[in-house]
């Protein structure tokens, strides 16, 4: 049996141990007629035929590593160092839980401490939490901070409509019991300006994205001063980009009261959607009714220095119903993903790494702009992702671009049709370090030979 | 040895790994929104290796020894879930390429949730919580909207065992639902009476968890599951010791009505020092549309003779998105890999063994430790840490003093109903010897508690830190590295 050491004359003595004659003794309190049922799974394989299969399956997935791609919306195609995995493999780290006992799980402590602070380091902010599981569940707990800083009095809740739209689910998914008026509408033209209209004395918290869903850089100069100002310190709250962040000046720096975000851009891969990051920072004052956990710096009985969980009792296992949140287990593994790639790449390689996305993703508009049919909407500046106008629908450009060439495969960009019915003929385009010069004058080739 | 922060190995100007050249020309920088510095670390590759290899190794980890955290199932991590989920064509795939060309995913994806599903005795399943307590909020919102579409809208408050885990009361009130506390009765069962006397109309349901976790199976739980659903409430299982009933029941079949499963614990994928982990949430019958969506399904516009083709799909009455994409795809594949190994048989025989090595580990320190309740257990089990001839020892010495002897102590404090608890849950997958050694060192540690406290009081004495002051941690909270 996989996995389980037991000989028979080891079990037969452990038995006598406990003093019963068999195993099945051990569960005669389990009602009899619900008692051993028959699974209906498949036979088992051994290590290699499972490997043989999980290997076919994987075969038949298109790998966007390896295949010309300029899909984002949420998710990039980013270049994973080697250390990163290096680190995350080793056994002390991946295999080790939570570290309720600090003394014998210093790495991981320390490893979080460090993940905390390069996020303050790259938001501007000065505290941030060990991860939410992504950034739209990283949402979804920066509205609740929001009104549990209100002290549950103030139930309004702006929403930029160009914030990512699995966020805006999540955060509808997770008030529905709040009885929140959560405001902000779905056109994607409505200017910040309009938003903030919206903010009265009523409002916990306004949230917009920077670079937005459709890829579009917002100037945050002056917002913090007009939301607070109308709603009487209503939370500024920032979604952000972390690679951006290498080179634009971070929320923190305007004033924003909370910064989140999807940190997969920092190492993780791309993994079909997960497991990702949700990174959460904010300001000190709010450390308390901030959710997550943290870790803080200490000493130990002989003055050495030392890490531990601190500020625990925001948290579900001693506060229970009225823990800030009910998360447990995080992201750890990711965070310390993140954290190696940070530190790996550091501060003149992740500035790197923005400008190769900035000015790539800015020849490949220029270059699209000039094919026939085929415009870039430029309505703000953007980051490493613009919306391009199509002359067909997008998922028909898609079709051609996978399928109707012969030898060349493109992953296109994302359909915005899914989400904004009026934008059926308009994709969203992400340009990465990952896309070279090569690779982005072949999606400009095949767009020109598409059959408009 | 402590290990410097990452920071304090910096050294101006210093390069780590170097991004590609530049292969086309520059565009102009947007000057108005340059940051003006970027404060991270600047060291060399093999100072990263170094550090991060450093600092793993003061941990302790499943790799190194025995982790019998009561309630987290600290199970071998199977190494081959590592290398099937690191295949470059799991690992490369966008979440939002077209169904077309991700058909290997979505089959895996959607043939955990079958086997969920045949494990569970569930009639539909999500994989979509990213953790157990997200796995409990899906629950609860479920339950909600259920009785509102019902137009029972007075359904406001969920019931919860003092012996709960603290994540379900937080769950249910971060739903806007009220928690009312059930208490346990003498034997560690959740109290008939009282959870008689708090049966009404105002019920949503009742959160429960079986084996409980003072590792007991609950005897009455036929007749809580009734009380329940006599009163149209639901019965929301709590699935975190599984471990004892794979194969051997199936939580479905009793009756309950939706249940969270811990991947990361259960179903072998690695804790990664706090997650990431799987909350897959299975549902009866009448709940399948309430599920969050999107779940993967077979194309139901295919017919007979064609080959299966996965799609996703929204139930109709979803409680709505609880993350952004599909789920956690890397340990879903790690679950998958672990089932495929194991089949049903497998399972059972885990489960089996579970109990096996927890009742074991119990008959071998029960006459010493203080046992509340004298039955037999299931995965896990719950002993006091405190001697009568010991006045000044503490559940919380012993914890320490295990650590000198080289093995992770079990759960303190946990569940709150026991005072000075010691939750210890050993798991399958450790042989009659670990057992035996830590049996010893337990009996060992119980002696000295009598003889000479101050070793306890004074552990641990062989770690890189010894302990911690989480008082001043908390007083004057440093939660960052000032530069």
């Amino acid at each position: 049996m996989v996995y389980i050491p037991h000989t028979d004359a080891e079990r037969q003595a452990m038995l006598a141990d406990i003093g019963v004659e068999n195993v099945e003794e051990l569960f005669w309190d389990i009602p009899e007629k619900f008692r051993y049922p028959q699974l209906d799974l498949p036979e088992p394989l051994s290590e290699m035929e499972t490997l043989q299969e999980l290997q076919f399956l994987a075969g038949l997935n298109l790998n966007a590593n390896t295949t010309p791609a300029f899909l984002g919306a949420g998710a990039y195609r980013h270049w994973v160092p080697s250390v990163v995995d290096y680190v995350i493999s080793r056994g002390e780290f991946y295999t080790a839980y939570t570290p309720y006992q600090a003394e014998v799980s210093q790495g991981t402590l320390q490893a979080i401490f460090e993940y905390e602070s390069m996020i303050c380091d790259l938001t501007g902010m000065n505290v941030a939490n060990a991860s939410h599981y992504d950034g739209a569940t990283a949402a979804a707990e920066a509205v609740i901070q929001a009104y549990n800083t209100f002290r549950k009095k103030r139930n309004k809740v702006v929403l930029a409509p160009t914030i990512h739209p699995h966020y805006r689910q999540v955060i509808h998914t997770y008030t529905q019991g709040m009885g929140l008026e959560i405001v902000g509408g779905d056109d994607p033209t409505t200017e910040i300006a309009q938003l903030i209209e919206l903010v009265d004395e009523q409002t916990a918290c306004l949230i917009l994205q920077t670079p937005d869903f459709l890829g579009q850089m917002h100037d945050l100069t002056g917002l913090a001063d007009a939301i607070h100002a109308r709603g009487k310190d209503t939370q500024f709250v920032v979604i952000t980009n972390p690679i951006s962040l290498g080179l634009l000046k971070p929320p923190g720096d305007y004033g924003a009261d909370i910064v989140l975000g999807e940190g997969q851009p920092l190492g993780l891969g791309l993994n079909f959607g997960g497991p990702y990051l949700g990174f959460y920072a904010t300001r000190s004052q709010y450390a308390r009714q901030m959710a997550g956990r943290l870790v803080g710096k200490t000493v130990d009985l002989e003055g050495k220095e030392g890490y531990v969980m601190t500020l625990t009792t925001r948290e579900q296992h001693i506060r229970r119903d009225k823990a800030t949140s009910n998360i447990c287990s995080n992201q750890g593994l990711m965070a310390l993903a993140a954290t190696v790639y940070m530190a790996a790449l550091g501060k003149h390689g992740l500035r790197k790494v923005a400008e190769l996305n900035y000015h790539k993703a800015h020849y490949a508009a220029a270059a699209i702009d000039a094919v026939k049919g085929f415009s870039v909407v430029r309505r703000k500046p953007f980051f490493n992702e613009f919306v391009v106008r199509c002359p067909k629908p997008a998922d028909e450009v898609n079709t051609f671009l996978i399928d109707g060439m012969e030898s060349v495969e493109i992953i296109g960009g994302y359909d915005l049709g899914q989400d904004y019915p009026h934008l059926a003929d308009h994709m969203l385009v992400a340009v990465t370090e990952m896309n070279s010069r090569h690779e982005i004058d072949l999606l400009v080739e095949a767009l020109s030979a598409f059959d408009n | 040895m402590t290990e410097p922060l990452i920071y304090e190995l910096s050294s101006p100007g210093r390069e780590g790994v170097k991004p590609p050249q530049l292969d086309v020309p520059e565009s102009a920088l947007p000057q108005d929104w340059l940051r003006e510095d970027l404060p991270l670390p600047e060291v060399s590759e093999i100072d990263v290796v170094r550090h991060f290899l450093r600092l793993s190794q003061l941990n302790y980890a499943i790799d190194k020894g025995m982790y019998p955290l009561g309630s987290c199932t600290m199970k071998f991590n199977p190494k081959i879930n590592e290398v099937t989920a690191r295949l470059p064509g799991f690992t490369g795939v966008h979440p939002l390429q077209h169904p077309d060309i991700v058909q290997g995913a979505l089959y895996v994806v959607y043939a955990l949730q079958e086997y969920i599903k045949a494990i569970g005795g569930f009639a539909g399943v999500t994989l979509q919580p990213a953790a157990g307590a997200h796995g409990e909020l899906v629950g609860v919102l479920i339950m909600r909207k259920y009785h509102l579409d019902r137009g029972e809208p007075q359904r406001d408050t969920i019931l919860v065992p003092d012996s709960a885990h603290g994540t379900n009361p937080a769950s249910t009130s971060m739903s806007g639902m009220r928690v009312v506390e059930i208490p346990s009765d003498a034997r560690g069962n959740v109290d008939l009476d009282a959870l008689r006397s708090q049966i009404c109309d105002r019920v949503a349901g009742l959160m429960f968890t079986n084996p409980n976790t003072l590792g007991l199976f609950e005897e009455h739980m036929e007749e809580v599951i009734n009380i329940v659903h006599s009163c149209g409430g639901l019965v929301y299982g709590d699935g975190a010791n599984m471990n004892a009933l794979m194969g051997i029941m199936r939580p479905g079949d009793a009756g309950i009505d939706v249940m969270h499963f811990n991947l990361h614990k259960t179903f072998s994928t690695p804790h990664g020092g706090g997650g990431p982990g799987c909350g897959a949430v299975g549902v009866a019958p009448h709940l399948v549309d309430y599920l969050p969506g999107p779940i993967v399904a077979l194309d139901p516009d295919l017919s007979e003779d064609e080959d299966p083709y996965f799609i996703f799909h929204d139930p109709p009455k979803s409680i709505g998105r609880v993350k952004a994409f599909w789920g956690h795809f890397g340990i879903i594949v790690r679950a998958y890999t672990y089932i495929r190994m194991l089949g049903g048989e497998g399972l059972r025989r885990s489960a089996e063994h579970a109990v096996l090595n927890a009742n074991y580990l119990l008959s071998r320190i029960k006459g010493v430790y203080p046992l509340p309740y004298d039955r037999i257990c299931k995965h896990e089990f719950v002993v006091e840490g405190h001697f009568k001839d010991a006045p000044g020892v503490h559940a919380l010495d012993i914890a320490k003093r295990l650590i000198d002897y080289g093995v992770h102590p079990p759960t303190n404090y946990f569940p709150l109903i026991v005072p000075e608890a010691l939750m210890i849950e050993p798991t399958e997958t450790e042989s009659q010897q670990s057992l035996d050694n830590y049996a010893d060192i337990l009996l060992k540690i119980a002696e000295e508690a009598l003889e000479t406290p101050d070793l306890l009081h004074e552990a641990p004495h062989n770690t890189p830190v010894r302990r911690l002051d989480e008082v001043r941690a908390a007083r004057n909270p440093v939660l960052r590295y000032e530069h």
